[in-house]
C-alpha cells in the first residue's frame, strides 16, 4: 500500500497531522504496536523538521508485508554539515520552533535510534530528502 | 494509578476528558520541551508541562499518552483543548509549578520511568 501526504510550511499548529494519519492506518492494519511507536517517533520527528527547518514539503512511502518506508523530501535550505546535524544537542532552531517545544537537537538522533535504516540526502539550497525505514517481521 | 487519583492529589481541575478518569497511568514525566519527550518516554506515562503549544496535544496523540496535566496554572486555548477532547486525551489543570506537582505525585507513590531509559 502506498501513501502521500503533503506536509504545510509555516503552518507550526498543524505539524505531525501527516503522522498522526499514517499511524491510524498502521493501526487499522494491524501492525504490531512496537513498530507503531517507532514509525511514529521518527516520522513526526522528521515531519516537525520539515516545518520548522525547511517550510514544509511531501511525504511519500510504502507498506509492504515485510516493511514500512518513508520518504520525507523536502525543497529547504539544505543541511551544511550531516554530521553535525546527527550530533546529540546540535539545533539551528528558531525562537518560533522553541516555543513550541522542539529545538533541542535531539530529533535526527532519535530517528537513527528508532528506525531500522537512516538514510539523509541533501544538497545546501536545494533540499534534504530524509528515508527512514522499519522491519515488520 | 488512576488519573482519576492525580486530580485528587494535585486538587487539579479537570479541563476535558472526564469519561476517561479510570484510565491507568504507570509513571510519570515532566518537561516543556517536546524533543525530550520524543527521545525519552517509552512508558505510559502522566505527562506534566508548562508549555501549551498544540505541539503537546500531538505529541501525546504520536505517543500513545493518556493524560496531560498544565502546571502553573497556564490557560490552554480552546483549539489546544478541541485537540485533546477529539483525541481522547485527559487534560488536567493544576497551579502548581511542574517541581511541586511532581513532588507530590511522587510522595504519592508515581514514579519516573528512568529504570527504563535505554543509555543513549
Ligand atoms: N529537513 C531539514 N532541512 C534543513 N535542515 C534540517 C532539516 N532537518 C534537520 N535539519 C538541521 O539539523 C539540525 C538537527 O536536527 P534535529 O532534528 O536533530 O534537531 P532540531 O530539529 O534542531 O531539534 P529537535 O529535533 O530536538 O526538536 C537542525 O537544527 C537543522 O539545522
Ligand atoms: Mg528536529
Amino acid at each position: 500500500m502506498k501513501f502521500d501526504y503533503i506536509v504545510e510550511g509555516g503552518e507550526f499548529i498543524n505539524a505531525g497531522i501527516a503522522s498522526a494519519k499514517l499511524k491510524k492506518v498502521l493501526k487499522q492494519l494491524g501492525i504490531a504496536s512496537d513498530i507503531i511507536r517507532k514509525v511514529a517517533i521518527s516520522m513526526y520527528e522528521a515531519e516537525i523538521n520539515m516545518v520548522i527547518h525547511a517550510d514544509g514539503g511531501h511525504i511519500e512511502g510504502e507498506i509492504t508485508p515485510e516493511k514500512i518506508e518513508v520518504l520525507l523530501i523536502d525543497k529547504g535550505p539544505g543541511i551544511e554539515d550531516l554530521d553535525l546535524a546527527m550530533t546529540e544537542g546540535y539545533s539551528t532552531a528558531s525562537k518560533q520552533a522553541r516555543e513550541m517545544g522542539f529545538g533541542a537537537g535531539m530529533g535526527l538522533p532519535n530517528i537513527k535510534r528508532n528506525s531500522d535504516h537512516l538514510n539523509i540526502s541533501t544538497k545546501l539550497g536545494v533540499g534534504t530528502t530524509v528515508h527512514i525505514s522499519f522491519k515488520i517481521t | 494509578m488512576k488519573i482519576r487519583r492525580v486530580l485528587e492529589i494535585l486538587s487539579a481541575e479537570l479541563i476535558t476528558g472526564k469519561d476517561l478518569l479510570d484510565e491507568e497511568i504507570d509513571y510519570g514525566h515532566g518537561s516543556d520541551l517536546m524533543s525530550d519527550v520524543l527521545a525519552f518516554v517509552q512508558n505510559n506515562i502522566l505527562l506534566l508541562t508548562g508549555l501549551i503549544h498544540p505541539q503537546v496535544v500531538r505529541t501525546a496523540e504520536l505517543l500513545d499518552i493518556k493524560a496531560i496535566t498544565i502546571v502553573r496554572g497556564k490557560v490552554p486555548s480552546d483549539e489546544l483543548i478541541a485537540m485533546a477532547k477529539s483525541r481522547d486525551i485527559v487534560l488536567i489543570s493544576t497551579t502548581h509549578s511542574l517541581f511541586t506537582a511532581s513532588g507530590i505525585l511522587y510522595k504519592h507513590g508515581l514514579m519516573g520511568e528512568e529504570t527504563a531509559h535505554i543509555e543513549i
